[in-house]
């Protein structure tokens, strides 16, 4: 690699010639993140919830609420919060309030280290990767929080599925980001970037992105992120035919909307995840990471433009999957981690540790 | 027997194609075949078909308070009042006949099955089906159709389809 | 000799028993009871099933069913015979005018009354197009059951080319009502015969399309074979009917096998399809070919419609002469039957409705023994009950 990938992390108020005190700096993280988590998931309910599902189903989707139905959730969260608060008689009050909060709170966190161009985040960790995929753990102590302060017989069912399913198909997301990380050679996020906008295949021929050399692994990614959204085909835990909803059913009004908005915001989340790690977060094909382009002003916009897309193509994917597959039954979840996804992943690390070695 | 896969995982693949390919349909345009099922009531409405039971209608002349209809409804939801009177004679120097005059007809709507049984069972065609279905109320009693508001369905009958080649039904007319 | 035991000594050894005895107790935990409730997305209507877990294995279970009932067959002894057909209609509302149909059977019977060829080939189309209607409905209910929702929506958009059929004939697309004794109420519209072949087109794309998305797709497989495995003998003798028995390898159907005077199965080429494995795949398959079996049906008799009249000479008032007659037909859902007791009044005397969902949901308890709660949520779909069916 030509220039170090650390070189790329600045800070965007530093670069802009401002120098913010510290307390101004943070809250201003703060904020943004706040916005950030209810408008994205937003974004991802009303393009594939409502309107990529409807299409796949020959149908229109909500069309009243705003232009050509648009404002539909802005419709939907303005209802859920002016709803009553209803906490079951027998649920455990302190943990059923606290639960939806932890979820999103796993949510939140995950939104500091997603890089939107090469000064544009909210921090960038050196441990970047480790960092994400040990606060999208978190979520995994809300939802049995949930299902067990319920009271519920069908939330607790959910509960203990989704310990099993979420705590197991945390290995192979954990182990397909392990051969990106061996090839880029750092876990910072930026630097990941960077690494694969200079990625030499056999140290000759130019391969912008890590997918090609990774295509199983993505797809190993992609399918443990399901897993991880609890989303069909491995939506046991919120089977809605069985459960009724599972650990979200005695939830309503602005809980229920925190869980909705967790879910759907986790889900842009593990899609950015995926479009930095496989497919180059916001560069561009074919332009070295050190190149001019990256650190201009102009950049500043054209960056969020391009991950956004390769955001939306990546939660395509996703909702894809998620419109067209029945779901598994939880030991067929469990078997489909354990013994196909955790060896592929093996294999395909210890390959790419001795491709990276070798040349 | 079911058709076995070319190779495991044929299916997963085949089944991403289906949902593809129909959400490239819903979006094609309407002249190429395409576009969603949906019908966007109240903007869009869909022709029911001739024959479809909407509302009962009462061609009130044809009517002679026989009460077969109130008899024969399922739900006894249509109240019929009348009197006899007598009219004059037919001819000069005859009996005054005695004549039924409908004073009150009406037909409960929120108890009406929709079987048409009074319109299959009315010997003298005073009720026809019309395929109009918008008359919600907000306030139930308001479903209670008296007979100036059956007759006021009446031109929204439509007129007795032919039958198909091979049939030797005669096709009804609807009078007036 | 051992010291005598004090006083102490006595009470802690007796404090450590007690202390065994609550910790065996509540490591011997019985299992959880879980009510699925009336209200439940997976019971289609209300029955509500009451089931006794043991983590996720099912250890007993019981279906318990009469939250719909609707008084049936007290009903029709307070309704004359035209009152009755509209009433029954609404007991397997899916396919509803399967309904009317042994029932006009077994009056016909009883009269000795015999509808016109027309009348008994525009029965037999309208008969296979509930069958159609029923079971992709079916068919969609089963995406939604597995979590695939997607072939639902697909379900409910090509029922309506059969349901604008059935409308466009009788009037009515869930409550036709359109069945007499001695024929039908009225003729076929202009154009219909071609409308109905292009309905059918439709439809057997819809079959493939399903074929595609559900029946093929490996995850559906792995869900649905092996499970509510159901033996030859045992679906004899708990009285199934329909797929369910055709889906344990029974060759039985009431269309070919024991057809009623009335319907003209015997004018047409086609197959029956039975399988041999009994699991829950094999009954949704069968059911999928029987929608393409219905379809082919409808569209050899709609070239082969005689001309004539449509209903016989029937006096106004029926008055059907006392006797008893049993009719059955295979319907969408299995075999149902009407016994008509008659003692040659207005009103029937006594008529028993053998409902093929009540017999279908009989196995429940025997075939959930040792399943998991999932698996539960298969085998229901695949046994295909409507509440209307098992109430009355």
């Amino acid at each position: 690699m030509s220039a170090s990938p650390l070189a790329l992390v600045g800070s965007a108020p530093v670069l802009a010639g401002l120098d913010p005190p510290y307390w101004a700096a943070t809250l201003i993280k703060v904020g943004v993140v706040a916005l950030l988590v209810p408008t994205t998931a937003l974004i991802l309910g009303i393009v594939f919830l409502f309107k990529v599902m409807s299409w796949m189903q020959s149908r229109l989707g909500p069309q009243e609420a705003g232009p050509r139905g648009l404002l539909q959730l802005l419709a939907d969260g303005a209802k859920f919060i002016q709803k009553q608060d209803i906490i079951p008689d027998a649920a455990d009050r302190f943990v059923f309030k606290v639960a939806p909060m932890v979820v999103l709170i796993s949510t939140f966190l995950l939104y500091v280290i997603i890089p939107a161009g090469p000064s544009v985040v909210v921090e960038s960790l050196d441990t970047g990767v480790f960092f994400a995929l040990a606060m999208s753990s978190i979520s995994v102590i809300g939802i049995l929080m949930a299902g067990w302060g319920s009271a519920n017989k069908f939330a607790l069912m959910s509960g203990i599925r989704a310990a099993g399913q979420l705590i197991a198909y945390e290995l192979p997301m954990v182990l397909a980001v392990v051969g990106v990380v061996i090839q880029a050679g750092t876990m910072n996020l930026n630097g990941i970037i960077a690494a694969q906008a200079d990625f030499k295949l056999f140290g000759v021929v130019p391969f912008p992105l890590f997918l090609l050399t990774q295509l199983p692994m993505f797809l190993v990614f992609l399918a443990a992120a399901q897993a991880e959204l609890t989303q069909p085909p491995f939506d046991m835990p919120v089977a809605e035919s069985e459960l009724v909803g599972g650990y979200q059913v005695e939830y309503s009004g602005f809980r229920f909307l925190f869980f909705f908005m967790g879910e759907f915001a986790t889900a842009f989340a593990f899609a950015a995840l995926a479009s930095v790690l496989f497919l180059g977060g916001w560069s561009l094909p074919f332009v070295a990471s050190d190149s001019d382009f990256y650190t201009s002003t102009a950049f500043w916009l054209i960056g969020p433009v391009v991950l956004f897309t390769k955001i939306m193509l990546v939660s395509f994917l996703i909702f894809w999957f998620r419109f067209t597959y029945p779901r598994f039954r939880e030991d067929q979840l469990q078997k489909v981690c354990w013994k196909y996804l955790i060896p592929i992943c093996l294999v395909w690390v210890s390959f790419t540790a001795i491709a990276k070695v070798v040349w | 027997m079911p058709k076995i896969p070319a190779f495991p995982g044929k299916g997963m693949f085949v089944g991403l194609g289906v949902t593809f390919k129909e959400m490239v349909n819903t979006l094609k345009p309407d002249s190429k075949g395409g576009g969603p099922v949906t019908v966007q009531y109240p903007h869009e409405k869909e022709e029911p078909a001739p024959r479809s039971r909407g509302v009962i209608t009462l061609f009130e002349e044809n009517c002679t308070s026989c009460m077969l209809c109130s008899r024969e409804c399922p739900d006894w939801c249509i109240y019929i009042e009348a009197h006899k009177y007598l009219a004059p004679p037919r001819r000069e120097g005859g009996k005054p006949r005695s004549k039924n005059a409908l004073d009150r007809f009406s037909i409960d709507f929120s108890l009406c099955m929709y079987c048409g049984i009074c319109v299959e069972v009315c010997p003298f065609d005073a009720l026809f089906w019309s395929p109009e279905y918008e008359y919600s109320e907000f306030d139930i009693k308001n479903l209670l159709h008296e007979k100036e508001r059956l007759g006021e369905w009446f031109d929204t009958v439509p007129d007795f389809e032919p039958y198909e080649a091979g049939s030797e039904q005669k096709v009804k007319k609807v009078p007036g | 000799m051992a010291a005598p035991v004090s006083e102490r000594d006595q009470l802690a050894y007796i404090a450590n028993q007690a202390a065994d005895a609550r910790v065996n107790l509540e490591f011997e935990s019985e299992g959880m009871t879980l009510n699925m409730g009336p209200q439940h997305p997976a019971t289609h209507g209300t029955l509500r099933i009451l089931a006794k877990l043991d983590g996720e294995q099912v250890i007993s279970c019981e279906p318990m069913p009469g939250y719909m009932h609707r008084g049936y067959e007290k009903l029709c002894e307070v309704r004359t015979y035209p009152q009755v057909t509209t009433l029954v209609n609404r007991i397997d509302w899916l396919g509803s005018f399967a309904n009317e149909v042994p029932w006009i059977l077994a009056a016909e019977k009883l009269m000795g009354i015999e509808a016109p060829p027309r009348a008994q080939h525009i029965r037999t189309i309208l008969f296979e197009l509930s069958r159609i209607g029923n079971i992709a409905l079916f068919l969609g209910d089963l995406g939604i059951q597995l979590g695939g929702i997607t072939v639902g929506f697909y379900a409910f958009r090509d029922r309506e080319h059969v349901l604008n059929q059935v409308e466009a004939v009788t009037g009515g697309r869930f409550h036709p009502n359109f069945d007499r004794i001695g024929g039908l109420k009225d003729d076929l519209p202009k154009g219909w015969i071609a409308e109905t072949k292009a309905a059918m087109v439709k439809v057997q794309k819809f079959c493939d399309q399903v074929e595609d998305l559900l029946i093929g797709n490996e995850i559906f497989q792995s869900r649905t074979r092996g499970i509510g495995v159901i033996p030859q003998h045992v679906a004899q003798s708990y009285g199934l009917s329909g797929a369910n028995a055709r889906g344990s390898g029974i060759d039985w159907d009431l269309r070919r096998d024991s057809c009623p005077p009335g319907l003209v199965y015997d004018k047409c080429d086609w197959t029956v399809w039975t399988h041999p494995d009994g699991d829950s795949f094999s009954r949704s398959w069968i059911r999928l070919q029987e929608t393409r079996e219905a379809a082919k049906i409808v569209d050899q008799l709609l070239d082969t419609i005689p001309s004539g009249p449509i209903m016989a000479k029937v006096p106004r008032i029926i008055k059907v002469p006392e006797g008893e007659a049993y009719v059955a037909t295979e319907n969408p859902l299995g075999e149902m039957g009407y016994y008509l007791v008659s003692k040659g009044d207005l009103y029937p005397f006594r008529v028993k409705i053998r409902s093929a969902s009540f017999n279908n949901i009989s196995i429940v308890p025997w075939l959930c023994k040792g399943v998991y709660v999932p698996d539960v949520i298969s085998i229901l779909a695949s046994l295909y009950f409507i509440l209307g069916d098992i109430d009355r």
